[in-house]
């Protein structure tokens, strides 16, 4: 609240220096603006900036990190009843200790004697030293806009380049936002690999890689962490590929055939409807395809192999109706399937702008030679747009592999090697939102897991993407 | 060769070529039919997911209310403590008393009642009591939903049909809500409370309000955050950077971040925002942080492209006059770059709508019965909603999860909407 409170403040403050910036730099010339180097405008600004951003940027670390630096404080010299605790019960005390002193919810844990007096003391302490922070901070802040006002408003004059120095400050703005794309990247792989770092101390990495049997619920003892073989990620990539492989299947010859139809075929009318149509498809949220499958494409599956186990049995084939008969709704076909219909956009929009980047004459030559408008899609557009139509296959194979909702929704939980289609398989992202909703601890190999996870799907992924961008720029201009 | 031989290998020849010819159009037109079907098999897929969404969700709009008198006996609720009343029997026993039916002594009539009237009457009275004591001893008419089981039985979908054992309702529960429809007692009509209530643990006064306003909240942080990011980002990348190895791997990492799974999102959310900067867990403030970073590609890629379609023509004219290079692109590049902008953030801001697996991670999951209370609160959005509904055992909530859908889509749908009437209404061609 005070925080919010000293910003209005500042920004008053800023825009009151703002114009006083202005003036002074009309008066400098009496009021002829000509005769100044920038617009007046710039001079203002040049000085409220120097008055606000530094003091506010200051304000808001300490709010961020105020609390943790409290904590941090707060832990020096601990007296020996609690030094006497061991690593969780002092973090369950000094929260507590915070908890206390700023109107929080303290844990249930009962103190007495030595401990309680220690956490009054800390308590205490903890009040005062927010209160130290926060001020200290605010006071930090006002200096150093005043520092600013010292340092701007006397440079103030005709000769000053007010636009090129404001300039400047609008050009780091522009070079802290465009470093944020990278620094999500390095925030990204930063987390992924240290978690799983942590991960592969306590579930060596080859085991993860290698291990077939996977049942991470398993309740794990100090003495369990190691050769339990219960974090093999095997069955996981097999049962994502065969997820993958069955949208793949659905999606690429309904995708590439609608893109050809579409910019070889169709006339402009069909072509003005269809395109929004498939859009749709596209902008459909996951969690909706999620409940699509799951309610209704999955009971109409089993359904349907239930019916035909039943006609099946006592024939012949009665070791397959059986079977047929027991099929479940969460099989591998149900959730590969929706995938796939989610994939159709995308695999058609991606085919459609490569087919049609494939140049005209090309067709021309075909069309002039005799060839039929199907062997000029076959013999020679395909062949022209087949780089960029493995990309776009690409592409779609790193969207299956990523995807969530829909296997989360339709697809079961229990890890099997198998790549038959009609068993429950589980797939990567099914198990990272498995692992991690709910209460989580941070140092059990548990949830740590599905940072090792996270970081094979990133890692898959990403090479997926730069194999694709490889290959489209590599062929792209093979024509122009 | 004989010269008499030459018409007849002509013929054979021209047999052979028709026959060939015949082949090659028969080729043709089965080509033609294959695209023609993955076209109709795309889009009758489209129709069967909306027509299953629609057909399963529409009947959640109709609910149906029940009036009740109540008469609020003296000698059952003690005037210091009206909250100790059991105010759902009240109710169900005035049910059997309009029925004309009479409660045996095990209660087991008004049990039965209790399981078609939502507990939501006895809150009201309970709160009316609570209010203003002084109705205790008088006759009071409350007005509330019927528990969902017995609305799915006015709305056809527990059927008498089907034998008494398979489903939720007995012969007798169903006779008794008969002759209620038949008295008029029980009132159907357009179902308000289903977008003017939040989540609740029973399906028939669960509603969407609390996840609309989640979702609002959660929107606003990310396009506070993505869109001046994002094309400040994207004009220096396009209009200022120099072209060097540090623009360069900027600019493939941008194009890879666009493809990133959104789950590694949720993950970065979890390990950056809540263990190390300490944001509180299932907030919108989160949400929209972690989303945020996933749009910002998007809305990069899409204002690069808006600010190249700007004719460098216009960039020489303001360079000619003596304006900066800054002032150049704030005051004439990005104006007319601004309605493919607000074309892209807007449907990046659509698509980041309907996300859901990063939320998941980041704790967004949990039951909040109400409004979220702030930008640090817990909250839910509506895609979570759908998720959590989706999860839930009751039949009642497999109406409501398609009605949330339907929600969703209408406000998916307003937003691309929006966007093409910005881009319709604004864009220019040079």
């Amino acid at each position: 609240m005070l925080t919010w409170i000293a910003l209005t403040a500042l920004l008053l403050f800023s825009l009151a220096t703002y114009m006083a910036g202005r003036r002074k730099a009309l008066a400098t010339t009496g009021g002829k603006s000509v005769l100044l180097h920038s617009l007046p405008g710039y001079y203002g600004s040049y000085a409220a900036l120097w008055v606000g951003v530094p003091a506010a940027l200051l304000i808001l670390l300490f709010a961020m990190f105020g609390g943790r630096l409290e904590a941090g404080l707060l832990r020096a010299d601990p007296p020996a009843a609690v030094a006497a605790l061991t690593a969780p019960q002092q973090d369950v005390f000094y929260d507590d200790a915070r908890a206390i002193a700023h109107g929080g919810q303290p844990s249930e844990t009962i103190y007495a004697g030595d401990l309680k007096t220690a956490l009054d003391a800390k308590a205490a302490k903890s009040t005062q030293l927010g209160d130290l922070i926060q001020f200290g901070s605010l006071a930090l802040g006002a200096v150093l806009a005043l520092v600013g006002i010292l340092i701007a408003y006397p440079r103030i004059g005709p000769q000053f380049r007010a636009r090129n120095k404001v300039e400047g400050w609008v050009a780091g703005l522009f070079i802290v936002c465009s470093v944020t794309a990278i620094l999500t990247t390095a925030g990204i792989v930063a987390s992924l690999v240290w978690e799983s770092w942590r991960f592969f101390q306590a579930v060596p990495i080859h085991e993860f890689l290698f291990g077939t049997e996977w049942n991470p619920q398993i309740a794990m003892r100090a003495d369990q962490y190691a050769g339990t073989g219960a974090f093999g990620a095997v069955p996981l990539f097999i049962g994502t590929f065969l997820i993958m492989m069955i949208a793949m299947v659905v999606a690429a010859p309904i995708g590439l055939y609608s893109a050809i139809y579409l910019s070889e075929y169709a006339n402009p009318l069909t072509r003005s409807v269809v395109k929004p149509l498939l859009e749709i498809l596209a902008g459909v949220p996951t969690v909706v395809y999620g409940f699509f499958a799951a309610l209704t494409v999955g009971p109409i599956f089993r359904s349907f192999f239930n019916w035909i186990g039943a006609q099946l049995a006592g024939g012949s084939l009665d070791g397959l109706a059986q079977y047929l008969m027991q099929v479940q709704n969460q099989m591998a076909l149900v959730a590969g399937a929706v995938m796939g219909i989610m994939l159709i956009p995308f695999v058609s929009s991606l085919s459609d702008d490569i087919i049609n980047a494939v140049p005209q004459s090309l067709r021309d030559g075909s069309l002039a030679m005799g060839a039929t408008r199907s062997e000029t899609v076959k013999k020679v557009v395909l062949p022209a747009a087949l780089p960029g139509i493995m990309a776009a296959m690409l592409l779609a194979v790193s969207r299956a592999v990523g995807e969530t909702m829909i296997v989360t929704m339709a697809a079961g939980l229990q890890a099997k090697t198998t790549l038959n289609p009609l068993d429950t398989v589980t797939t990567v992202t099914v198990q990272i939102v498995t692992l991690l909703t709910g209460d989580q601890e941070f140092d059990s190999p548990k949830t740590l897991s599905a940072f090792g996870l996270g970081l094979t799907l990133f890692v898959v992924t990403l090479m997926l993407n730069i194999v694709a961008l490889r290959i489209v720029q590599k062929y792209r201009e093979q024509y122009d | 060769m004989t010269d008499a031989a030459l018409p007849n290998a002509a013929a054979n020849l021209r047999q052979v070529v028709e026959a060939r010819l015949k082949k090659r159009h028969a080729q043709e037109m089965r080509f033609r039919l294959y695209g023609r079907m993955a076209i109709i098999v795309a889009l009758s897929f489209l129709a069967l997911l909306l027509g299953r969404i629609v057909t399963q969700g529409y009947s959640t709009f109709i609910d149906y209310q029940i009036a009740v008198p109540v008469h609020l006996d003296a000698s059952r609720i003690d005037k210091a403590d009206p909250t100790g009343a059991n105010y759902d029997l009240l109710v169900a026993e005035s049910v059997l008393a309009k029925l004309g039916e009479k409660d045996d002594e095990f209660g087991e009539k008004s049990g039965k009642v209790m399981e078609i009237m939502s507990n939501d009457l006895g809150f009201q009275l309970l709160k009316m009591v609570r209010e203003d004591p002084t109705l205790i001893g008088k006759t009071i008419t409350v007005t509330g939903p019927v528990k969902s089981d017995a609305a799915l039985y006015f709305k056809g979908q527990i059927k008498r049909s089907t034998p008494q054992d398979s489903r939720k309702l007995d012969d007798q529960q169903l006779d008794w809500m008969d002759k209620l429809k038949a008295s008029g007692a029980v009132t159907s009509g357009f179902n308000v409370s289903f977008l003017t209530n939040s989540d609740s643990t029973e399906p028939e006064q669960a509603g969407v309000l609390g996840a609309i306003v989640g979702s609002a909240m959660m929107l606003l942080v990310t396009a506070c955050l993505a869109v001046p990011i994002g094309v400040l980002a994207a004009t220096y990348l396009e209009e200022f950077a120099p072209k060097n190895r540090w623009t360069d791997i900027i600019e493939v990492n941008i194009n890879n971040l666009a493809a990133v799974p959104s789950i590694v999102y949720g993950l970065l959310g979890l390990a950056v925002f809540i263990n190390w900067l300490a944001v509180p867990r299932s907030s919108p403030l989160l949400g929209g942080m972690v989303l945020a970073l996933m749009a910002l590609p998007t809305i990069i890629i899409a204002t690069r492209s808006a600010l190249k379609a700007v004719p460098p023509s216009i960039r020489e004219a303001a360079l000619g006059v003596g304006a900066s290079r800054t002032q150049t692109v704030f005051h004439h590049v990005l104006p007319l770059a601004m309605p493919g902008v607000m074309t892209g953030a807007i449907l990046s801001l659509a698509h980041a709508l309907g996300e859901t697996a990063p939320l998941l991670m980041i704790g967004m999951i949990s039951f909040v019965p109400g409004v979220p209370e702030g930008f640090t609160g817990a909250a839910t959005v509506l895609p979570v909603q759908v998720f959590i509904w989706e999860n839930a055992s009751e039949r009642g909530f497999h109406e409501r999860t398609a009605a949330a859908i339907i929600v969703l889509l209408v406000f998916m749908i307003v937003m691309n909407l929006a966007a093409i009437l910005v881009r319709r209404r604004f864009e220019r061609r040079w």
